[in-house]
């Protein structure tokens, strides 16, 4: 019999049945005062994390988000309400904006266990994220990786207090998923660089204040070796944006100008002509963002849509089926986003991550087409008073769908990379 | 809770793949199907795995068991899938095993679990009567007469069910088909009077019976928990075999995936290797974001059996529906992408394809799966 001898924390059971095992030795040994030394300080960081929610995120906070009440920061952000800045000033404070950076940069200095207990404390209580921003989704971990110390005392810090809203200037008219062909030029100048050329699906260019750009600092033919990273001031004259508009009714995205752009030497990330490895460091990253999209907006949900119901199951069989491989589709998407989680916090290195943009935003296309289906024409209003306002978001929302298989890597280029990275398949000469 | 596997249990399943492969490869499965063995599997080799203490994974220690949990079990039976291999893992370490735990009384448990554990009792669920999974549709009546019982009916696709000790028979001893009420959980003894087993040669040549039971009497000792009250017991032991059942069917999508990938690297054709045509990377790569999804909901199903307990039920029917339908497209994909070579009974893939189509109709098909998920979902 197992003798009481630890009680996992969590749970209060006992761990003692989860012995060492190996059939070679049959070595069999209690593992629960390791549990007990690793689990507690643990717990109780849990508990204060808790404690700090309770008192700290204001009611409001805790309810879904509206467009337009994201907080994203920069030179003319605005706070929705003064619970948003609350919030958001109170999570700077801790670092929390940035959990697991480091403390001399502005971040929280978190363990990925820490971390991952906050993130599930906020779950927990549906606390909103106090800050939407390209600058720490993206761009933040590639200047930690690639910047200088200056550079990242002076942007990382700057965009965690919620100073700079970044935007992203990879694709252009000619170059969007052959990104390396792209040509808008960049001078060497010596103390500075000389930008010319045009950007386009710059989301939000016309409301940011630094763009991070890839550039063609080496002659036109020279693809992946040619290209530095540079970090631009929108302000800098010479600088213009025109708005595009989507099918799903917003104009999310412009095309961005460059003439005669001056841009100081000092705003190279990373070595001249390098700029390529820490583009595709900071994709990674997006992949990441754009993975779990859909978990962070709030949206209209299936199972939300009143339905007719005979004996206890939905009438219509059909959708009932279409509805049922949707969840549990979603269902393994969830377990799997809280696998990759998992495979972080126990510092294993996995091909995971690769995979997660590809599955979420395809689920988002799956959740799109569900909810016509189910809506009829209900589901087809694009404005005016017959339609709720569900009805109406149902069909932004599957607009909108579209947009996510494209931006941020098309599903696949996804393929592509899972093809060569994951399985290590042999890639056709170009 | 967690989706990762700790250190004992990779532990456990990186032996267990390995003592497989060198002692129970697929080769062995295509002799015992090329000999027309009686038995299905090899004796030995199952007295070395018990040895080894994979018959008495989830038995408890008083019984001579190891206590090790079911998400030891889990990586056990993926193991298993890699490999193919034929051993009464699943209808007796699984199905037997959780039975008598579930359900047995103190004496029943006494009786039986040292047995199992040990490798020396053998046990098959019998439950089908239809060719679909339908475990409320039991008909196989159980007549009480004076303090026994006497079985009359059929059961059919009983996993390990001509060579098994004892049998574990679902009936119903009050009742309409289809009625939760009534049904009772029963240990008939394989060879007991009355009892005519007729062997199923299968597609995927592992074992299976067709099982007459004409007036079979039973003592009251062999009713497991209280008469007409068996379906809790019934559904909770499938929940177990279902997500156990989906374990082994990861592993064998992972091993013929791998395979297929090995191939897509070697074979050349119009002077490149296959795998550098997209048409082929993306399928591969969709695939592998199924496989990958595929293994969350295992890890998550059989852990949940060890620590969460409500959800049991959801995730057997996740995992269930899953597995089958990754299984067909895996199966089926492997077999394409190997060509003319890929048909041929010489490359194991094959034994895959088959092993798969059983397992996916074992303890229900995705149509049933996806109901349940509809039906424990609220819709
Ligand atoms: C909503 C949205 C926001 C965006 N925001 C930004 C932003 O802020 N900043 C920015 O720089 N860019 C942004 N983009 C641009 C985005 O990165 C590109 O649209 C994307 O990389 C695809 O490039 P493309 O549009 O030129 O399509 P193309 O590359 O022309 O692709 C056309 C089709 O060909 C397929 N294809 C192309 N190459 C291959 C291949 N090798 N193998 C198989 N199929 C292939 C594609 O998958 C696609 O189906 C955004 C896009 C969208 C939709």
């Amino acid at each position: 019999m197992p003798i009481p001898c630890c009680g996992n924390p969590l749970t209060g059971k006992c761990y003692h049945r989860r012995r060492f095992f190996d059939t070679r030795t049959s070595f069999r040994a209690c593992h629960c005062r390791v549990y007990r030394v690793s689990m507690e300080p643990l717990q109780q960081f849990r508990e204060e994390v808790r404690q700090w929610l309770a008192e700290n995120c204001p009611a409001a906070m805790r309810e879904p988000i509206n467009p337009g009440e994201q907080f994203w920061g920069g030179r003319n952000a605005i706070f929705s309400s003064e619970d948003s800045r609350l919030w958001f000033e109170r999570m700077r404070e801790r670092g929390w904006t940035a959990p697991e950076w480091p403390r001399e940069y502005g971040g929280g200095g978190l363990s990925p266990a820490q971390g991952k207990v906050l993130k599930q404390e906020m779950q927990a209580i549906n606390a909103r994220a106090p800050i939407f921003n390209l600058g720490i989704w993206m761009l933040g971990p590639a200047i930690l990786e690639y910047g200088s110390e200056q550079q990242k005392h002076r942007f990382v810090a700057a965009t965690l207090r919620g100073e700079i809203r970044w935007c992203q200037g990879y694709s252009e008219p000619g170059a969007g998923s052959d990104l390396a062909k792209l040509q808008c030029k960049a001078e060497d100048r010596g103390d500075h660089f000389l930008v010319n050329g045009s950007k386009i699906w710059t989301t939000k260019a016309d409301h940011c204040d630094w763009i991070f750009c890839l550039v063609r600092t080496g002659p036109p033919t020279s693809k992946q070796q040619g290209i530095s990273f540079l970090l631009i001031d929108m302000e800098t004259e010479g600088i213009s944006t025109s708005p595009i508009s989507l099918i799903s009714g917003e104009s999310d995205f412009c095309t961005t100008f460059f003439d005669n752009v001056r841009v100081p030497r000092e705003n190279l990330l990373g070595e001249l002509n390098q700029g390529w490895s820490v583009a595709k460091f900071l994709l990674g990253h997006e992949r990441k963002l754009m993975s779990e999209m859909g978990a962070d907006i709030p949206s209209v949900e299936p199972a939300s849509l009143p339905m007719e119901y005979a004996n206890g199951k939905m009438a219509d069989p059909e959708l009932r089926r279409q509805r049922v491989e949707y969840d549990m589709l979603m269902h393994s998407l969830r377990l799997t986003h809280a696998r990759v989680l998992d495979e972080h916090v126990a510092g294993l290195q996995s091909h995971l991550p690769l995979i997660m943009k590809y599955l979420g935003t395809e689920a988002e296309k799956v959740k799109g087409e569900l909810l016509l289906a189910m809506l009829g024409s209900a589901g087809l209003g694009w404005e005016g008073e017959e339609f709720s306002v569900s009805q109406r978001k149902a069909l932004r929302q599957w607009a909108m769908s579209k947009t996510l298989t494209i931006a941020g890597g098309t599903s696949e280029i996804q393929l592509n990379i899972i093809a060569k990275r994951a399985l290590q398949l042999p890639q056709q000469p170009t | 809770m967690s989706l990762v596997r700790n250190e004992e249990q990779r532990r456990l399943q990186e032996t267990a793949e390995d003592f497989l492969r060198r002692n129970a490869p697929v080769s062995a499965l295509r002799k015992l199907r090329d000999e027309g063995d009686s038995l299905g599997y090899s004796r030995k080799l199952w007295q070395e795995m018990a040895e080894l203490g994979w018959a008495g994974i989830i038995v408890p220690q008083q019984y001579g068991g190891l206590e090790f949990g079911f998400a030891g079990m889990g990586a056990l039976l993926q193991a298993s899938g890699h490999t193919l291999t034929a051993s009464p893992l699943l209808a007796t370490a699984v199905i037997g095993a959780s039975t008598i735990l579930l359900g047995g009384d103190e004496a029943q448990k006494d009786t039986w679990l040292p047995g199992i554990a040990s490798g020396q009792t053998t046990l098959a669920l019998a439950l089908e009567e239809t060719h679909h999974h339908d475990p409320l549709g039991v008909e196989l009546s159980a007549a009480a007469q004076g303090d026994s019982y006497v079985l009359q009916g059929r059961k059919l696709f009983v996993a390990d069910g001509h060579s098994a000790e004892q049998l574990i028979v679902a009936a119903r001893s009050s009742g309409a088909k289809h009625g939760e009420d009534g049904i009772s959980l029963f240990l008939v003894a394989g060879d007991a009077l009355g009892v005519l087993r007729k062997r199923t040669i299968m597609a995927d040549s592992r074992n299976a019976a067709n099982i007459e039971f004409d007036r079979v009497r039973v003592p009251p000792d062999a009713l497991l928990g209280a008469a007409g009250q068996g379906w809790p017991l019934l559904e909770a032991v499938l929940d177990r075999a279902r997500i156990a059942l989906a374990a082994e069917m990861l592993g064998n999508c992972w091993e013929c995936f791998n395979r297929t990938v090995e191939y897509l690297k070697q074979r050349e054709q119009f002077g490149v290797k296959i795998g550098s045509f997209q048409a082929l990377q993306h399928r591969a790569a969709n695939l592998y974001t199924e496989l990958e999804m595929a293994t969350s909901v295992v890890l998550q199903a059989c852990a949940s059996v060890d620590d969460d307990p409500q959800q049991v039920a959801l995730l057997a029917s996740l995992a269930k529906a899953k597995l089958n339908e990754l299984s067909k497209q895996v199966t089926n994909e492997a077999v394409q992408m190997h060509g003319g070579i890929g048909v041929t009974d010489e490359l194991e893939i094959g034994f895959f394809l088959k092993r798969a189509r059983v397992a996916m109709q074992l303890f229900g098909d995705s149509r049933y799966h996806r109901d349940r998920y509809a039906a424990l979902s609220g819709y």
